[in-house]
């Protein structure tokens, strides 16, 4: 406790750059994601192509890819920017396959509909399946930051001061209270980010809150004959899971 | 007046789901789609907002070849209502009702001032608003797509099955909101259900459809009960049997009906009564 109040400037520091450091790939990643994940769902013959790809991209350990990608796009090898872009390269391959599993998940009878009413292509993928397909993205974008928080730690081999800094420096110097507040402090900034992105999520898409107990699966049964109350009754299917 | 001449429809998969199909769909009346499941009924009606192009044949709709006309724009002036509603989970029952006059360019203002005259056209309380569709009942969310569909005054509205996912009560109270909504508004109405029950309450024109969506008769309700043009269509609307096989016996000098299964269906008068005023 005593360290960490010794170096409570350097650790809120260090936390700051972590966090901004990981800002930049979890939006990037979420950004270029999107158009793959939708060409992904789109075309039955480029999903195999693009997911396997990106599945592979995610296997690639980060320590190589920081080596490989100074020579192959000619930034310096201690640069900010190698580990930005591995991190967005990770993030990209989670992210697309979120996406296409998020478009996928869409119920195509609203589709059907909106297209019925006169959307345009374009203008329904904008306002009607990103939207709908939300949840899932959500759900993807949040591990996306988790990971790409944690990952970001490993930047500190390669020069690029984070949390990580609090591992190699305390494990050098033999001071377990700096190993043990750079692990708790990156697991905070990550379940921070998580809250975050869930609080954006439910302020952004309003009617994931309204009435969980659902709708479109009331069919009709013959024993319930009684046109059904708006649903208020707690019939446990929150949290569907994704 | 929508017609259909020698129309076919061939899905790439090689299904010939419509095979030469024609047909007349009067202006200011409703034309019922009746047959089983798979029959081509969605095709047909989907052909008529261009959701589906046939593969040969002309549709026109007041004389006009659709093939010529933009598809969006062709949607937005035709009501489409589906079953389950097909509301946008995301928007509120007010934004859903709205979303073609919005797409139309209305300003958002006069396009919620008139989905809440729509909510009271379709006996729907305002106070529901504000509402998602998840927040309401099966009965009101087709309201709601019913209102939706209403919503730029269209000439023509299609429905598909509007009424097949709520239960019984909830369909026969849309139904005669249907008939009452009809009787003011006077819309072309074409309407596809499997339940020939539901088409003749509801069809001025009633068409029984066989798979290929050939036509297995067409006419009023009283035509095709009157006179079926096969034992398929016997069968189908059940004039052979059960409540629609009605005789008459005698009871002390009165002439009461009874229907196949032995249950009494009404005494026989000498002409109906009038038709009590609404
Ligand atoms: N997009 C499609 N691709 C291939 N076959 C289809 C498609 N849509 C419908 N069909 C087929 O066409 C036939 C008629 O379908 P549909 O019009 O939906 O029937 P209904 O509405 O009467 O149940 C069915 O055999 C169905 O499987
Ligand atoms: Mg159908």
């Amino acid at each position: 406790m005593t360290w960490v109040l010794a170096n409570l400037e350097q650790i809120l520091e260090l936390s700051l750059t972590h966090l901004r450091l990981s800002l930049l790939p979890i939006v990037l990643g979420f950004v270029i994601a999107i158009p793959l994940g939708w060409v992904a769902h789109r075309y039955r013959l480029t999903r195999g192509l693009i997911l396997t790809l990106v599945g592979l991209l995610y296997t690639i350990p980060s320590l190589a890819l920081f080596v490989v990608l100074p020579p192959l796009l000619g930034t310096p090898f201690l640069s900010e920017a190698n580990v930005l872009i591995a991190l967005t390269i990770y993030a990209v391959a989670i992210m697309a396959r979120s996406t296409a599993d998020a478009l996928a998940s869409v119920d195509p009878d609203i589709q059907q509909a909106a297209t019925a009413m006169g959307y345009s292509s374009w203008r329904r993928f904008w306002v009607v399946d990103l939207p709908l397909a939300g949840p899932v993205l959500l759900a993807g974008l949040r591990v996306v930051a988790v990971s790409t928080v944690s990952l970001l730690t490993v930047g500190v081999i390669v020069g690029v001061d984070s949390l990580g800094y609090l591992f190699t420096n305390g494990y050098q110097r033999g001071i377990l209270a700096s190993v043990l507040t750079g692990v708790v402090v990156t697991v905070l900034i990550a379940l921070l980010l998580d809250r975050v992105l869930a609080l954006l999520g439910a302020w952004l898409m309003p009617w994931t809150r309204a009435g969980r107990a659902s709708r479109r699966s009331r069919v009709a049964q013959p024993s319930q004959l009684v046109d059904r109350a708006p649903a208020t009754v707690g019939t446990g299917v929150q949290g569907s899971g994704a | 007046m929508i017609e259909f001449r020698s129309i076919s429809k061939r899905f790439d998969d090689g299904t010939l789901a419509v095979d030469d199909f024609s047909l007349v769909i009067p202006s200011r009346r409703t034309t019922v789609f009746v047959g089983s499941s798979g029959c081509g009924k969605t095709t047909l009606l989907r052909m008529i907002n261009r959701m589906v192009d046939a593969s040969s044949g002309a549709l026109e709709i007041d004389g006009e070849n659709v093939s010529a006309i933009e598809p969006v724009q062709l949607r937005r002036r035709i009501g489409y209502v589906m079953q389950n509603s097909g509301l946008l989970p995301h928007r509120t029952v007010i934004d859903n009702i709205a979303t073609v006059p919005r797409l139309n360019g209305v300003p958002k203002r006069a396009a919620h001032e008139r989905a809440l005259e729509l909510m009271d056209t379709v006996g729907l309380d305002r106070a529901m608003a504000k509402r998602y569709p998840s927040q309401l009942s099966g009965g009101q969310q087709q309201r709601v797509g019913v209102a939706r569909g209403l919503a730029v005054d269209p000439n023509i509205l299609l429905m598909d099955e509007p009424f097949g996912a709520v239960d019984p009560i909830v369909r026969a109270e849309l139904q005669q909101e249907l008939l009452r909504l009809q009787r003011e508004l006077g819309k072309t109405v074409v309407f596809v259900t499997h339940d020939i029950d539901e088409a003749f309450l509801l069809g001025d024109q009633v068409v029984i459809l066989e798979k290929g969506a050939r036509i297995a008769q067409r006419g009023t309700p009283e035509e095709i009960l009157a006179n079926p043009a096969s034992d398929f269509v016997a069968s189908f609307v059940g004039a052979d049997r059960g409540r629609r096989a009605l005789s008459i016996r005698e009871v002390d000098g009165a002439r009461v009906l009874v229907d196949a299964d032995g249950n009494l269906a009404g005494r026989l008068v000498d002409r109906p009564a009038e038709a009590s005023a609404s």
